[in-house]
């Protein structure tokens, strides 16, 4: 079968690509569109490695075929800074160590954002069930929801 | 001389020995002397073993300093994750 | 100038919490790992596995697809020689089955085409004639005598006569008169576990990019230790070191898990064959069904106290299976069982057989978590049998310095009574319960390791200071390494940049393991910066025309060292790397090292747990962790390993576990089924560290990695038991089990 040219929009950007019919989303952003930030840890939608914001929708992106963005409105990992500012997010996981390998944190990024922009206040039962679609294997999470708390504080204000 | 305690599954090589004696001042003669002595210890040793010296144990170090009032236990070689 | 040893000292930099110099990569997404790195040119590699628990291959015909338009190369067992070596052979075999498949997944060929697309068409034009043969996966069924037969003439000499065809070694520690000691006890328990295999479960999956052409090659792979890799796959395809350059990418999680090959022997076999760069990628089932998983084991545990609460024996005999091939794990779980305790009278017994199951990789402190899950949950029994509080109890027969430890040597300055006390004084300790609730308490040890290590330091024109090290840093290790470095010239931490080189651009470095790269990376960084200071103390001596002795280094500066030296004012490091150039050349410091004297670690876990009656569901409710660290370089990082690996063990404790269906075939491959823990089935994990100096280190520094996978398995387990009212002795604990425990029992 022939590949499909898709026209989408990651981070802001207006980008096109073509790619096969059975290609995965998380496949065409790292190999057509160079964005390496969504890991592939599964393959099968049960770690969050490849988390990615679709249509304000957080989603895996091994799941999603690369023809489905077609029109769609793509946020990643690579979204998040403002030019060198970093998102405080992703400053405040540097600050508090909410990271030690790093392969899950792009995923756990991105999911977090989409958490803090619908709910700025979020207690932490609501952290740890919105993130339990991201598999971390070495912070035992502590560290990654503390952030997540941290974050949500300084954004709001508080 | 140095008094070596072997662990029990090598016992069986050193005539059921625990404990055997052996003149030595470092790892390497230790080992070397080990196998001169008792030659049913070589498979292990070439295996690979660590020996505790007073209380600290040490991987592979020949040149680790052994006194004769050294307490020295003979160990599998170790691996971590 | 001299470096007296000092482990109290006021530092300025060690034991603060600085930003680590890769955070930003690995949150903008831009830090490369495994898989994040191609060349021009690159072929997709994939392998085919044995659907197979145990099979003999009379033939593989692999015609169809190399004539499959796009597939550039095939190979097999017979494209690699046989190592002599029978260590090496094993690993080279578990990459690519030779004759025998031996167990479910188990690669017996592989392809590279020019895409994924094309890889996976070839592999199903590849006709394999198998001849099935009997399977066992079960511990307790491969030591029997007339257990299939997983591989001939395994056993060492250590293994007695009469013992089934499967074992390959057999081991023994202790010491006392274990009749005498159960002769004086008041009561004397004996248990039996099981346990089941557990994943490391890393999130990055194995990935490598080789090229191999014109007998040289170049390797990018996601490891623990590039140099290992190096040495292995020199050693399989017939290369010498040289010509074979391997650069570790940023690591996914290892925990022991990336100490070894898989599909680097193979995709440089691939390129060598082809011609061009060929890159894999493992797919998670893959990952499950032939990379990792530990041990599991079948185990008996024989204990003796009085009625006051003293134990007086103990006995444990262990069985581990680590796979089709000979594996020592249990000799490290026969030693570690007992670790915890004083005892008169000790003996372990550990056995391993053969299955057919994949080869079993390192896992955090491998052997110690299951031999002590299976003594602390006896000691805990013991405990509710007499009334007896089982921390007092751990206090009243814990090992201390002096001690004869149960593998052997006499303790020196270990941490385990003062972890008991932190778990004693602890808040949590004393809190109260809720309804189905219960708390649990177990103590964990391992031995931690040093092992060989190079690092060299060099300063910039500038001042500021490069470091270059050779063990991937899996938990914040530049870090922690940049902060040594500070530390000893006197300069702020972000004058250091860390980096981690290829196998090329410094000597041998052991592997990321044994919980050992913040204690021997960090102690030749520290010798390396001396070195540095000693040239810079000589230089400014030239400059000041008195001698190298006269000058000492303090905060960043050389100066005299008294007012005997002459009067001379303070040169910064800034100011001599200026003039580096005019006063002899390039600065620099380095140090390798066999890095001996790690010191033992020991940790304290107590966990809340709450049952559900109605679905045995357990959920940790609350958890602390106390660990000694000698000392905490970096306390995030440090809290960081404590919290992580509690979580491994309470996955452990819990979900996770490999199923086997009658075939053979594992039926859990993905983490759908293989069910890790997850952030909502967590409370916090609260970690205390103690810091008890470690002699052996510069700085005081232990290693934290291992020990913390440890205690969770019996924490929960007797937990369970006082939540619950029920014992299981089995692990995982999982919902069904504890449900059908607690209906039995009414």
């Amino acid at each position: 079968m022939k590949n499909i040219h898709v026209s989408t929009t990651v981070n802001g950007d207006e980008l096109e690509f073509v790619c096969a019919p059975g290609e995965t989303l998380l496949d065409s952003l790292r190999d057509r569109l160079g964005l390496k930030g969504a890991k592939e840890g599964c393959g099968t939608g049960d770690c969050g490695a490849c988390t990615v914001e679709m249509n304000g929708e957080i989603v895996c992106s091994c799941l999603v075929l690369g023809a489905e963005a077609e029109g769609a409105d793509l946020r990643t990992v690579e979204g998040m800074a403002t030019g060198d500012k970093l998102h405080a997010l992703q400053r405040i996981f540097i600050d508090e160590a909410a990271l030690q390998c790093g392969i899950c944190t792009p995923g756990i990024l991105v999911a977090a954002q989409t958490l803090l922009e619908r709910n700025p206040d979020p207690s932490e039962s609501e952290i740890r069930y919105w993130l339990a679609g991201n598999l971390c294997r070495c912070t035992g999470y502590d560290k990654i929801v503390r952030a997540v708390q941290s974050a949500a504080a300084e954004m709001r204000g508080a | 001389m140095v008094a070596v305690t072997l662990w029990g599954a090598l016992r069986d090589q050193a005539d059921g020995q625990e404990v055997v004696e052996v003149e030595a001042s470092n790892f390497k003669e230790l080992l070397d002397a080990l196998e001169a002595s008792h030659p049913g210890l070589k498979p292990q040793i070439e295996r690979g073993v660590s020996v505790a010296i007073d209380g600290r144990v040490y991987r592979n170090s020949w040149f680790t300093e052994i006194r004769p009032d050294s307490e020295v236990v003979l160990m599998p070689y170790m691996k971590g994750g | 100038m001299n470096f007296p040893a000092k482990t109290k000292r006021d530092f300025k930099v060690v034991g603060t919490r600085v930003a680590r110099p890769d955070g930003v990569d690995k949150v903008t997404g831009r830090a490369l790992y495994g898989a994040d790195f191609s060349v021009p040119g690159m072929l997709v590699g994939r392998i085919l596995r044995s659907p197979h628990a145990h099979a003999r291959i009379r033939n593989i015909d692999a015609s169809r697809a190399e004539a499959l338009a796009g597939v550039k190369a095939v190979v097999t067992a017979a494209d690699f020689g046989v190592p002599e070596d029978a260590a090496l052979r094993d690993i080279q075999d578990n990459c690519m089955a030779r004759e025998k498949a031996l167990y479910h997944g188990h690669a017996v060929a592989a392809v590279a085409a020019k895409d994924a697309e094309t890889a996976k068409a070839a592999l199903k034009l590849i006709e394999v004639d198998y001849e099935v043969l009997p399977h066992v996966t079960d511990v307790d069924a491969a030591m029997a005598a007339d257990a299939p037969v997983v591989q001939e003439g395994r056993a060492d000499e250590t293994v007695p006569e009469g013992s089934g065809p499967n074992v390959t070694m057999y081991t023994e520690f202790g010491h006392g008169d274990l009749e005498a000691g159960f002769a004086k006890a008041d009561l004397v328990l004996e248990r039996s576990f099981k346990t089941e295999a557990t994943h490391q479960g890393y999130i990055e999956p194995h990935a490598c990019l080789a090229t191999l052409t014109g007998g040289r090659g170049e390797l990018w792979c996601t490891t623990q230790g590039q140099y290992l890799v190096r040495e292995l796959c020199a050693g399989i395809l017939g290369m010498e070191a040289s010509q074979l350059r391997v650069t570790a990418s940023e690591i996914g999680g290892g925990f022991g898990g990336k100490t070894t090959v898989f599909i680097e022997p193979v995709a440089l076999a691939l390129s060598r064959k082809s011609g061009r760069p060929v890159k894999i990628v493992m797919t998670r089932s893959e990952i499950f069904c032939a990379t990792g998983p530990t041990i599991s084991s079948s185990m008996d545990v024989k204990i003796g106290i009085t009625r006051d609460g003293r134990i007086t024996a103990g006995e444990a005999t262990l069985r581990y299976q680590g796979g089709a091939f000979p594996c020592e794990t249990v000799s490290m779980g026969a030693q570690a069982a007992f670790a915890a305790y004083d005892l008169e009278a000790v003996r372990t017994y550990g056995w391993n057989a053969l299955t057919n199951r994949p080869k079993e990789a390192a896992y955090r402190a491998p052997g110690a978590p299951v031999s002590i899950y299976a003594v602390e949950s006896v000691v805990d029994e013991l405990c509710q049998e007499f009334g007896l509080d089982p921390l007092e109890i751990r206090l009243r027969n814990a090992a201390r310095d002096g001690t004869k430890a149960s593998y052997g040597p006499t303790f020196d300055q270990i941490g385990l009574v003062a972890t008991l006390e932190a778990a004693k004084a602890h808040p949590h300790y004393t809190a109260p319960l809720g309804e189905n609730q219960g708390r649990g308490l177990s103590c964990g040890f391992w031995f931690n390791f040093g092992g060989n290590t190079c690092v060299s330091l060099n300063l910039n024109n500038d001042g500021t200071v490069g470091i270059t090290e050779g063990n991937p840093d899996i938990g914040g290790s530049r870090a922690s390494i940049s902060m040594m470095a500070a530390e000893e010239l006197g300069i702020p931490y972000d004058k250091v940049r860390t980096v981690i080189t290829d196998t090329n651009s410094l000597g041998h470095n052991d592997v990321t393991d044994g919980s050992r790269v913040t204690f021997a990376v960090g102690l030749a960084t520290i010798e390396a910066a001396r070195a540095a200071i000693k040239v810079m103390c000589a230089r400014v001596a030239k400059i000041w025309g008195i001698d190298e002795e006269a000058v000492v280094w303090e905060d960043g500066h050389a100066k005299p060292s008294g007012p005997n030296a002459g009067d001379f004012d303070p040169m910064s490091i800034e100011e001599i790397a200026a003039i580096a150039s005019e006063t002899g050349g390039p600065i620099a410091g380095h140090h390798e090292v066999n890095a001996e004297g790690a010191g033992v670690s020991f940790g304290v876990h107590l966990a809340d747990v709450e049952v559900d009656p109605e679905t045995g569901a357990t959920k940790v409710v609350r958890y602390t962790v106390f660990q000694d660290a000698g000392k905490a370089v970096h306390p995030d990082y440090v809290e960081g390993q404590m919290q992580g690996g509690s979580v491994q063990g309470i996955g452990w404790a819990l979900n996770e576990e490999y199923i086997y269906d009658e075939d053979g075939r594992l039926q859990n491959a993905g983490f759908l089924d293989y069910r890790i823990p997850v952030a909502s089935d967590l409370p916090m994990i609260e970690p205390v560290i103690l810091e008890i100096p470690n002699p052996g280190h510069p700085y005081g520094v232990r290693g934290v990695g291992e020990t913390s996978i440890v205690p969770p398995l019996a924490a929960l387990s007797n937990a369970v038991s006082r939540a619950a009212g029920i014992r299981l002795h089995e692990l995982p604990m999982s919902p069904p089990k504890i449900l059908k425990a607690m209906m039995s029992k009414g």
